[in-house]
């Protein structure tokens, strides 16, 4: 995309350029976190056998816009005692790291934020600055509950980072690549090629490769629900005991910035784990409904399933114990992964 | 060995243990909402739903039974009775009405509807109804006035009712004084 824009702009005007290639992501973050706050309360209402939104348009569809609305109006409300600069700060911080994180997410053949070699790295390490945001917030608000859950998910991000990483680690050792486009060439050809399935490597090789391939992306999926702060890993937000952890003090837009960051961090573990093991914006059907265009499609089809995945654990699970949190981390996914990389790389090798 | 036996089975629960849950869940996406849309739907209220108090004023005859058979003391009612020319009329059930009810007054704030007021009643003018949508942005509000006579009426009432009572008191005095003048004659005769 960068090159087919490339001679509309002078030289003098490259930076207009940049911002009109970042600026997909952003559009897509907000219409994808109305959709999704829209799906989520109807999700959850019907599993509760209620309706949700039935008055704001057909079943409630301008409901969100409304949300929106009402938020921009709302007070800012700031804590005498909060650590001003720090307090603003924050929202701003956890959204960035999420947003940072869209710049290497492909969208589609045509479309990647920034093609970079270190694809997969790079999102690694620019998300932990949503961390930095979070513990920002708890310490700002100078408020105990606020910052127990500013620690905890502090502890828990840092904990699940470790299983995502040795996850995306066993992708990355059977495409041989951290460019997030090079990993979905490489399962280009339809579904048999997905790494989930094994990758495109001979068949051999493949039929002992699905089990570890398997289990890294039921992993990396239970870990991308960590990551993301969204049930049975609410901890840093438990409702029932910590009021809203982090963002408890928080108000208005600066709310709704965490929000949209928990949503858009949605997305981006949903992308990310689309990209690795279920081919990206690859068609399922080989050539069939392949293309720029519909590669868009098929991407925002895979990320949005999880999303939509994630709605449907988070409604049906209860809250796990700090514990039990850690627990499942340090002494289930991790030992699990670490025979799946292991296996991987001897399988890869003999 | 046990131990190991044991973290797998853990494993093994956990993740059986969330497709149970997921199962349950998403077999309720697919099932029919048992909520309705309040204020555009409503349910019947069963037959003898107890709710909103109401009293038919014509029917009152004023014994102030429900009165007293509140717990509450949510029921003040003021009678004045009717002089002997004064022609009330009967209620629906053939009662006949000898009080004016100038006053019925249900601070339905504080019924509890319990409706024992109901029971009492011989006229069965004061009743439950179904109505529960009664909110008022004053609570001065929810004192209900039931009764239907306007303070001239009132006042033509007391008027009447303390004139004939000035008649009746004047009547008695007469006779008294009559019975008095008899009896000092008395003593005379038998003398």
């Amino acid at each position: 995309m960068e090159e087919l824009l490339q001679p509309f702009f002078s030289d003098d005007y490259s930076w207009l350029l940049y911002i009109i290639l970042a600026a997909p992501p952003m559009v897509f973050i907000l219409v994808y976190a109305l959709v999704t706050v829209w799906t989520e309360m109807k999700i959850s209402a019907h599993m509760q056998d209620r309706l949700a939104y039935m008055y704001t348009g057909p079943h409630g569809v301008l409901q969100p816009l409304a949300d929106i609305l009402k938020l921009i109006q709302k007070e800012n409300i700031v804590p005498t005692a909060a650590n001003k600069p720090l307090f603003f700060l924050s929202p701003f911080l956890v959204f960035i790291g999420t947003y940072a994180g869209f710049a290497t997410l492909p969208f589609s053949s045509a479309y990647i934020g920034s093609n970079i070699n270190l694809g997969v790295f790079y999102i690694i390490a620019v998300t932990s600055i949503v961390v930095v945001g979070l513990l920002m917030a708890g310490w700002a608000s100078n408020n105990k509950w606020s910052m127990f859950g500013a620690m905890r998910s502090a502890g828990q991000i840092i904990s699940y980072e470790i299983p995502t990483a040795l996850a995306l680690l066993v992708a990355v050792m059977i495409t041989g690549s951290l460019n997030l486009q090079d990993i979905i060439r490489f399962q280009d050809g339809g579904i048999q090629n997905w790494v989930v399935f094994g990758g495109s490597v001979p068949l051999v090789q493949k039929l002992f490769l699905i089990p570890f391939t398997f289990i890294a992306f039921l992993i990396m999926f239970i870990a991308g629900i960590a990551e993301v702060n969204r049930t049975p890993f609410d901890l840093p937000e438990a409702e029932s005991e910590l009021v809203q952890g982090y963002n408890t003090e928080y108000s208005g837009m600066k709310f709704a910035i965490f929000y949209l960051a928990e949503y858009a961090n949605m997305y981006l573990v949903s992308g990310v784990a689309a990209c690795l093991f279920l081919g990206g914006w690859s068609s399922p059907f080989g050539d069939f409904m392949s293309g720029p265009i519909w590669g868009v499609f098929w991407i925002v089809l895979k990320g949005y399933s999880f999303v939509i995945l994630q709605i449907w654990i988070r409604w049906t699970l209860p809250r796990l114990r700090v514990d039990q949190l850690m627990y499942t981390s340090w002494k289930v996914l991790i030992p699990f992964l670490f025979v799946c990389v292991f296996a991987t790389g001897l399988i890869l090798v003999l | 060995m046990e131990a190991v036996r044991t973290y797998f089975r853990d494993i093994w629960k956990a993740l059986s243990s969330i497709a149970i849950g997921m199962n349950v869940t998403i077999r309720h996406v697919f099932h029919p909402a048992v909520t309705i849309q309040y204020p555009d739907v409503k349910l019947k209220m069963p037959e003898r739903a107890r709710n909103r108090l109401y009293v038919n004023i014509d029917d009152c005859i004023g014994c102030d039974q429900c009165a007293l058979a509140c717990p509450v003391d949510c029921i003040s009612i003021d009678t004045i009775k009717a002089t002997a020319d004064q022609d009330l009329g009967a209620t629906s059930t053939g009662h006949k009405k000898r009080l004016h009810v100038p006053k019925f007054d249900i601070d339905i704030a504080k019924c509890c509807y319990c409706g024992l007021c109901v029971y009492p009643c011989p006229t069965e003018c004061i009743v439950m109804t179904d109505v529960y949508e009664f909110a008022e942005y004053d609570r001065h509000n929810l004192i209900y006035h039931y009764s239907s006579m306007a303070p001239e009426e009132i006042e033509g009432a007391t008027a009447k009712l303390k004139k004939a009572d000035e008649e009746m008191a004047a009547k008695k005095a007469a006779a008294a004084a009559a019975a008095e003048a008899k009896k000092a004659e008395q003593p005379k005769q038998g003398s």
